[in-house]
């Protein structure tokens, strides 16, 4: 390890201010119902982090429940491809096959502390829906999810498995019936409930204090990752990657290195068909600033301020928003946010499939094919190969029906 | 004094409640919008709340909901929102306009500030609007000198109440329940306690909304309140009618039933 590199993640920023703000973005755009709540929240989180008890049983749960650290793993075989040393932070592997039981493991433990019994949940794929149940069912908390009635339909086996752990899933058919009325729904049930219900809310998005409170429970993905590195390699990396939807994996990982100025922090949104064609959800790419869900941020929206329909392959990054951190972290510069589209993001999870033996989320292959475009030109910039860490934030499994049919591969066994 | 508060002002001293009734701008269309709007103040409405659909309204219930959909569907944009406010203003009565932030942030927020007095709007309900991120607001409302009114619940701590009051102008809205937008068949029993906190912070009136629907309902709120807010009944009205003539006939009788509620404030 070269002197000139701090050995531990530096508290990277002050941000967000007393109230909420990444600059600009962020604060809380919410009903005076619900303030009370948010401070009781607010004020639970920050006692919390500064008790050494709590941080041990969070600690504690994460490593014997949730199986971290995960893994930090040289791709080899994909890096030959990449063009660069490609190093895999492996949140596929955590329990429930995604970085998302983090966050649902803190908030639990928040939960409980506030003496509250109840926790509601919005969800699109599915996936947040199962992290809840699951932290619902550990930690003996009634648990009701929120998801979209077209999104209920196409993720038939996530409701199954939510139900299984005793969660009740409630299909919301208003607007059009995907995460963002899902998440609607959860709010509307806060706002009546909220005397006994803490919102579990699944990424850095929200009215403050949830994106701060979301990215501390996640940000173990980047402190684990920067010491990994440094003790694989001896050297911080020259990039690190994430893919980008509400955006808590990203926030994860980048945390622990936005003070690291050498470190580049890209974060690829979901392209859809393409920013040009208007079907995607690059809401920083391809979208303006403007309230939605509690927060200032780059949303998708037409010149009236109505919220815009989002596309994707990936449903967990088919969101209208992104955590308002993000939003700052693009204006400032400090990272970079891209596009990749269906097909760049399938032709990169294939590629780990043959080069690897892992199947990823269709989410993380956004990370992977935008890990692909830019790995030319950082070894352009520094002149030899350059060292990428990319958050490998979830596990394939619940997208092998989708990535079947792209591929064509289910017509084919039928047709055989 | 805004039009609101004379409208106030003039109830009080009839020892009666002013009668509040809330529609989706551009539901079902923009002119029929304008024609229920003119049917409820002849039927009795005192002050008009105009609300501008929106595609995530997280205090609405399921009527609200639907009619801003069939609104939106019918491509409503915040500009018409404006010539509803001017037709109705039209009538006599005072008209304010209720919306979430977004759509104003996008129009320009004096922009819209401008364009509203221009109309002849009284001000803005901002139910997703707090005062700690209204300097914006707060600024373009005195410019043009605007009323604001910011929502009170009975999960606001006294030091926030007073807060809020504070930077209201014209009324304050006060929510009987914990929850969303629709009618009830009870109304609240936080209500009553959450006015008295509100006339311990100020003189401004108090409208109180969330849950009314019936006349009877109308003059138990009206026994404790300065303003009584409907919206979800008198929405229903239409949804549920065969008809658009029939919707606005039956909006009449509703309207009526209300006035006649707010008339006879149970003490």
């Amino acid at each position: 390890m070269s002197a000139d590199v701090p050995a531990r993640a530096a508290e990277a920023t002050a941000q967000p201010d007393g109230t909420g703000h990444f600059g600009r973005f962020g604060g809380r755009f919410v009903p005076e119902a619900l303030v009370a709540a948010l401070d009781e929240l607010g004020e639970a989180h920050r006692t919390a982090m500064a008790d050494t008890s709590f941080r041990a049983e969070f600690g504690a749960l994460l490593r014997d429940y949730a199986g971290t650290p995960s893994l930090l793993y040289t791709a080899d075989r994909f890096s030959a491809q990449a063009g660069a040393k490609v190093l895999l932070k492996r949140e596929d592997l955590n329990h429930t096959g995604a970085h998302k039981v983090r966050n649902v493991l803190g908030q639990a433990l928040l939960t409980r502390r506030m003496g509250k019994r109840r926790v509601i949940a919005e969800t699109g794929a599915g996936q947040h829906g199962v992290a809840t149940a699951t932290a619902a069912a550990l930690f003996d908390l009634e648990c009701v999810v929120y998801m979209g009635e077209v999104d209920t339909e196409r993720q038939a086996l996530n409701v199954a498995r939510m139900r299984m752990l005793g969660a009740t899933v409630v299909p919301v058919t208003t607007g059009s019936r995907t995460l963002k009325d899902a998440m609607n729904e959860a709010m509307r049930d806060w706002v009546a409930n909220v005397d006994e219900t803490h919102y579990l809310i699944g990424t850095a998005a929200g009215p403050h204090p949830f994106p701060a409170l979301v990215r501390d429970f996640v940000r173990g993905i980047g402190d684990e990752a920067r010491q990994q590195c440094l003790d694989l390699t001896g050297a911080l990396p020259d990039a690190v990657t994430a893919c980008v939807g509400g955006g808590s994996n990203a926030l994860g990982i980048f945390h622990a290195f936005v003070g690291d100025p050498d470190v580049r922090l890209y974060g690829f949104e979901a392209g859809g068909d393409g920013v040009e064609t208007g079907r995607h959800a690059a809401s920083i790419t391809g979208g303006t600033s403007g309230v939605l869900h509690g927060a200032r941020t780059y949303v998708l929206q037409d010149a009236d301020g109505q919220t815009v329909e989002s596309h994707s392959i990936s449903a967990g990054l088919d969101y209208p928003g992104v955590g308002p951190e993000h939003a700052w972290l693009h204006d400032t510069g400090r990272a970079t946010y891209l596009p990749v589209t269906d097909a760049e993001a399938m032709a990169a999870f294939e590629l780990l499939c043959r080069t690897e033996g892992i199947i990823p989320a269709i989410e993380s292959a956004h990370a992977l094919a935008g890990t692909l475009k830019v790995a030319p030109k950082l070894a352009a910039d520094l002149g030899r190969e350059p060292t990428i860490v990319v958050n490998l934030s979830g596990r394939g499994d619940k997208d092998v029906h989708t990535a079947g049919e792209y591929f064509g591969i289910l017509d084919k066994e039928e047709n055989a | 004094m805004s039009r609101i508060g004379v409208a106030f002002d003039k109830a009080r001293a009839d020892g009666r409640a002013v009668l509040v009734g809330c529609m989706p701008a551009g539901f079902p269309t923009v002119e029929g919008s304008i024609a229920a709007m003119t049917a409820m103040v002849e039927a009795g409405v005192d002050v008009i709340e105009v609300e501008i659909p929106y595609s995530d309204p997280v205090m609405d219930g399921p009527v609200i909901q639907k009619a801003s959909d069939i609104a939106l569907a019918g491509g409503v944009r915040t500009r018409d929102t404006l010539r509803i406010v001017e037709a109705v203003a039209a009538t006599g009565a005072p008209v304010v306009t209720m919306t979430y932030w977004n759509p104003i942030e996008q129009y320009g927020v004096d922009a819209f500030a401008r364009d509203l007095a221009a109309a002849g709007g009284t001000g803005l309900i901002t139910p997703d609007l707090i005062p700690d991120e209204a300097d914006e607001w707060l600024a373009a409302s005195d410019a043009h000198q605007l009323d604001r009114t910011f929502l009170v619940s009975p999960s606001s701590t006294d030091a926030r109440l007073a807060m809020t009051v504070e930077h209201c102008r014209g009324f304050v809205y006060a929510t009987a329940v914990m929850g969303v937008t629709g009618a009830r068949t009870q109304t609240s029993s936080a209500a009553p306690t959450l006015v008295s906190r509100v006339r311990a912070v100020t003189d401004l009136p108090v409208g109180v909304g969330l849950g009314v629907g019936t006349g009877a309902q109308a003059g138990t709120v009206a026994g404790y309140a300065d303003g009584v807010i409907v919206g979800s009944a008198l929405i229903r009205c239409l949804l549920d009618a065969p008809d658009e003539a029939s919707g606005v006939a039956a909006l009449r009788t509703l309207s009526a039933e209300l006035a006649e509620g707010v008339r006879n404030p149970h003490r």
